[in-house]
């Protein structure tokens, strides 16, 4: 993990990890990279601890509720300040009232209903698109300071 | 991941190493009502000085687990939070209410000693 990491802080920084099936592995292995990658870019611990717990939420949603999709990082730059971008997207279920959902407290998993509000706090940009019978792409970045 | 449960005096010790998964800690919990049953223990300390990320659906099984230790009328003490783990517990909303916590080994087992009738 740590030199695929490597490798990918550049111009061509990017790495994408597969979700298939019920397996929880990939949110230990998705958690790894995050933190990983925001660990190369020069991100403080507790930065690093906020990306990597933002994606293990977002990672074992599609784990619980969908079961199939695809994580993508990317290494990026704006206006000179380097970030972590994350995008998740499965070919699940999707969610009916994305409003309620970003509200939190709600969950049809016997959960807290934090996860997609608590990552939506870790990160410094969210967005959740949803589509019933579709799925769902949630779309983070967190930014060096 | 096999999470081994240590005894100290009365109590019951689980260090948390390295990356939990989720099945480790239901057979944790498991383990431990098992252990408690058996040797009365009289208090439980659950340390996670190794443990980098507590997101919400692990401050739940932690939560469940403290309350199951409850149940059978002996106090858990959750010790060794990383700054930074306890920082995204805050800001995902989650204080883990109900749960005594505390620095660090020694303090933990001193606050069990304190509860001890
Ligand atoms: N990828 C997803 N596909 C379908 N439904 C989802 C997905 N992610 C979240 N949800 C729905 O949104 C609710 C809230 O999710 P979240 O905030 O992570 O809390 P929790 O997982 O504790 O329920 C879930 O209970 C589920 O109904
Ligand atoms: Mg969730």
């Amino acid at each position: 993990m740590a030199e695929n990491a490597n490798a990918l802080v550049g111009d061509t920084a990017s790495l994408s990890i597969n979700i298939q099936g019920r397996d929880e592995m990939v949110i230990v292995t998705a958690r790894g990279a995050a933190r990983e990658l925001s660990r190369e870019l020069g991100f403080g611990i507790v930065d690093q601890t906020r990306v990597a717990t933002a994606i293990s939420e977002i990672i074992r949603n599609v784990v619980q509720y969908a079961s199939e999709g695809e994580v993508q990082f990317r290494v990026i730059e704006e206006n000179g300040q380097p970030g972590l971008e994350m995008v998740v997207v499965d070919q699940g279920p999707g969610i009916a009232d994305v409003e309620r959902v970003l509200r939190g407290g709600y969950s049809t998993g016997n959960g807290f209903g934090r996860g997609i509000s608590g990552a939506r706090t870790l990160m410094d940009d969210f967005e959740l698109q949803s589509e019933v019978g579709r799925g769902t792409r949630v779309w983070m970045r967190k930014w060096l300071r | 991941m096999n999470i081994p449960v240590l005894q100290i005096e009365r109590f019951l010790i689980v260090s948390v190493q390295g990356e939990l998964k989720d099945n480790d800690v239901t057979a944790l919990q498991q383990n431990l009502l098992e252990r408690l049953r058996r040797t009365e223990a009289a208090g439980v300390l659950i340390d996670l000085t190794a443990v980098e990320v507590v997101d919400s659906y692990m401050g739940r099984l932690l939560r469940d687990t403290a309350a199951m230790i409850r149940l059978m009328g002996v106090p858990t003490v959750v010790v060794g939070l990383r700054p930074a783990v306890a920082v995204t517990l805050v800001e995902l909303g989650l204080d883990l209410p109900g749960i005594h916590t505390d620095l660090n080994l020694e303090r933990g087992l001193t606050w069990l000693r304190t509860q001890m009738r």
